[in-house]
């Protein structure tokens, strides 16, 4: 309960508190720690929860189970590695003039409220608010994509605004359908919205209303997880605004979006007693998974090329939640998880290879290794992780994803390994000459952030060679619940 | 034959009302009339949303018929004539949209939503459920028009016409719901409007103008 009002009660003061010490030089100091202290209070949640199970607060208006609080500490821990990159960063980009220190002020308070909405997002027991919260979120993230200015920029935050906004619009309209079917059995006013509610009279829920509701839902969250056909935003978003939000768009807020779709198909599936769901989920993440494997090799700009590659990883979850069962969700979990961090890295080093070379285009950035080891190193390792090398963690998840699919649903198979041959190639080949070769970069005016890469890194190898108990347990409770 | 309660036929009649003005904002071509257009349609949804609170004894209903009176027919229709006057695009008037065509698309549409919401409407137990199919054809209009326009400030009329429609879909489908979703709905429209606002400050400095053109740079292969 205090734990719940700390994780959110601290960005909240921590955006306010940013709008007003705004422009001083020790604003991304403030940024970090505020950071900092979310990531105590969610630990503090998490440990809570492990030794005493799953917990609803404040008129129920709260749920925590083992599945939204694993995706609470990641937001946290994530939010915090980003807030200790983006302090360097951004100090590069003023010293290139690409911000002043009134847009830094603008930058750092809605990266506080956006933390805030992803994780009032998680941890809500109210359908309705999630949707509010989810809205709130991609509000906070127009403004981080327009911060540049740039025409482009402004383009890319205008597609983001009207595709996420009516496609936020559809899965308002599922939630009101879910309500309709709801309100008959609970009653009307709030109660009928809460999930945990929900989730207890699932059984009886009218299934025509709800498998309407679910496509709705479906259309509408997926715009935002960037499932293909809906996924145009994604790009634009990631390649357009500052890299520190790249990494939390794809690290985290894909994943809160992800979670809102799975938490309605629990209760969509309870209600229908078929595989209507499952089957709409794994069709629209086997669609993602080709159609991004395939613009990979089409990319000429680094940011884009790897906000291709985390559309693809949503499609192979999504696809991972859709096959259900025990060992699809813990893979989906885990690769929830490990894509999170390792693309949130490769955004990290990306960054300040761009910075170096001057330039997003890939023909312009050469030869990162030998100008500054430790960022190409970075990229190296990431591109290496994302593509699914063992020992990183990544190949674990895709493994178990891959081994499911051959033994439930062998026409799948085909189509994902083929996919993923593609998009080893595309990225691989891309990546290469940017590290290794002749060299066109140049030094960083200010030493660049590594330690949140390697610390990344060095989490997703740890997860492919051993998973603590913990987690795997906490992993396996999650599985259970999602079906 | 049974006769229909006065007001239930009022609430029938506002949305129709409701549809017309969809209809009627997807072919005007002014801005400044596509403002007032949505304003009416604000008040048509503040007036059936009272009604079904007064027949209902639904008090929170009476709420939300003041939230949409306060922000659908005051706050957000002033915001964006102050914006236009700011921005002095006060003249702008669309150019090269087939508006018979769009018309017959938003025929085709309504039909569509019709039979759509007809299985769901079959099983609410509201007095208001014949007009869920409106809801949803109003919906899909102010689709059709973010579709359709090319300048930034119909789109975004659109959009909000849009949240018209889906609140249209609550009171009518359940009553409306919960308040406290209400309130948070209610927010994120006001301050995305506003962040709307300072965005079109933006894109008018970069481009001198808000034609939506100017932003199809971002492609594919570049």
């Amino acid at each position: 309960m205090l734990e719940i009002l700390l994780v959110l009660g601290i960005p909240l003061a921590g955006a306010l508190l940013l709008a007003a010490a705004g422009e001083r030089a020790h604003a991304p100091m403030i940024n970090v720690s505020v950071c900092g202290l979310t990531l105590l209070a969610a630990a503090a949640l998490t440990v809570r929860v492990i030794s005493e199970g799953p917990m609803l607060a404040l008129n129920k208006l709260f749920f925590v189970d083992p599945f939204n609080v694993f995706l609470v500490a990641l937001t946290a821990f994530v939010g915090f590695t980003t807030a200790i990159f983006s302090h360097p960063y951004m100090r590069i980009e003023r010293a290139h003039g690409r911000v002043t220190a009134g847009r830094l002020r603008l930058y750092h308070s809605m990266f506080q409220i956006f933390n805030f909405t992803m994780l009032l997002a998680l941890l809500t027991n109210n359908m309705g608010i999630l949707w509010v919260a989810l809205e709130a979120a991609t509000l906070a993230t127009v403004l981080l994509v327009s911060l540049y200015r740039t025409p482009e920029s402004l383009e890319a935050a205008w597609k983001y605004f009207i595709l996420c906004g009516v496609g936020i619009a559809q899965a308002l309209f599922g939630t009101i359908l879910l309500y309709f079917a709801a309100e008959k059995l609970l009653g009307a006013g709030g109660g009928a919205l809460l999930w945990t509610e929900l989730n207890g009279v699932k059984g009886d829920l009218e299934p025509t209303v709800l498998s309407l509701a679910f496509v709705f839902l479906l259309v509408g969250y997926g715009t935002k997880v960037g499932l293909a056909p809906l996924h145009n935003w994604l790009p634009d978003a990631h390649a357009e605004g500052p890299t520190p939000v790249s990494a939390v768009l794809s690290g985290l807020l894909l994943n809160v979006a992800l979670y809102a779709v799975v938490r309605c198909k629990v209760l969509v599936e309870g209600s229908l007693q078929t595989s209507f769901a499952k089957e709409l989920m794994m069709g629209f993440g086997l669609l993602s998974v080709v159609v991004a494997a395939f613009l990979l090799s089409r990319q000429k700009d680094v940011k884009r090329l790897f906000a291709y590659s985390s559309i693809e990883h949503m499609g192979i979850i999504t696809f991972a939640f859709g096959m259900g069962g025990p060992v699809a969700s813990f893979a989906g979990l885990l690769h929830m998880t490990v894509h999170s961090l390792t693309k949130s890295a490769i955004f990290f080093a990306v960054g300040h290879a761009v910075q170096a070379a001057g330039t997003q285009m890939m023909d312009g950035i050469r030869g990162l290794i030998t100008v500054s080891p430790m960022i190409g190193w970075g990229l190296a390792l990431g591109a290496l992780a994302i593509l699914g090398m063992p020992p990183f963690g990544v190949f674990a998840s895709e493994f178990l994803i891959l081994t499911t699919a051959i033994h439930d649903h062998a026409w799948a198979t085909p189509l994902l390994l083929l996919a993923l041959g593609v998009a080893f190639a595309a990225v691989f080949s891309k990546v290469q000459p940017m590290v290794f070769g002749e060299t066109s970069v140049r030094r960083l005016p200010h030493p660049p952030a590594m330690t949140p890469v390697f610390v990344h890194m060095g989490l997703v190898l740890m997860l492919g060679l051993w998973i603590p108990p913990v987690l795997a347990d906490w992993y396996r409770q999650a599985a259970r619940l999602i079906g | 034959m049974t006769s229909i309660p006065l007001w239930s036929q009022l609430i029938n009649l506002l949305a129709a009302v409701l549809l017309l003005l969809a209809f009627a904002m997807l072919a005007q071509r002014r801005v400044l009339t596509l403002i007032d257009l949505f304003a009416a349609q604000g008040f048509a949804l503040a007036c059936s949303t009272g009604i079904v609170a007064f027949a209902t004894h639904q008090p929170h209903l009476y709420w939300s018929a003041g939230l949409t009176l306060v922000l659908k027919v005051g706050v957000l229709p002033w915001l964006l004539h102050r914006m236009i006057e700011r921005l002095d695009v006060r003249w702008d008037v669309e150019g090269l949209i087939n508006i018979p065509t769009t018309m017959l698309i938003g025929i085709v549409l309504v039909v569509f939503a019709f039979n759509l919401a007809f299985p769901i409407a079959q099983l609410a137990n509201t007095v208001t459920r014949a007009t869920l199919g409106i809801a949803m054809a109003s919906v899909m209009l102010s689709f059709l028009m973010m579709i359709t326009r090319r300048k930034a400030i119909p789109q975004v009329i659109g959009f909000l016409s849009m949240e018209n429609g889906l609140f249209f879909a609550a009171t009518s489908a359940t009553y409306g719901m919960p308040m406290v979703v209400e309130l948070g709905i209610a927010l994120d429209v006001l301050v995305g409007m506003l962040i709307l606002g300072v965005f079109f400050f933006q894109i008018r400095e970069q481009f001198d103008s808000l034609d939506l053109k100017h932003l199809e740079k971002l492609k594919e292969n570049e």
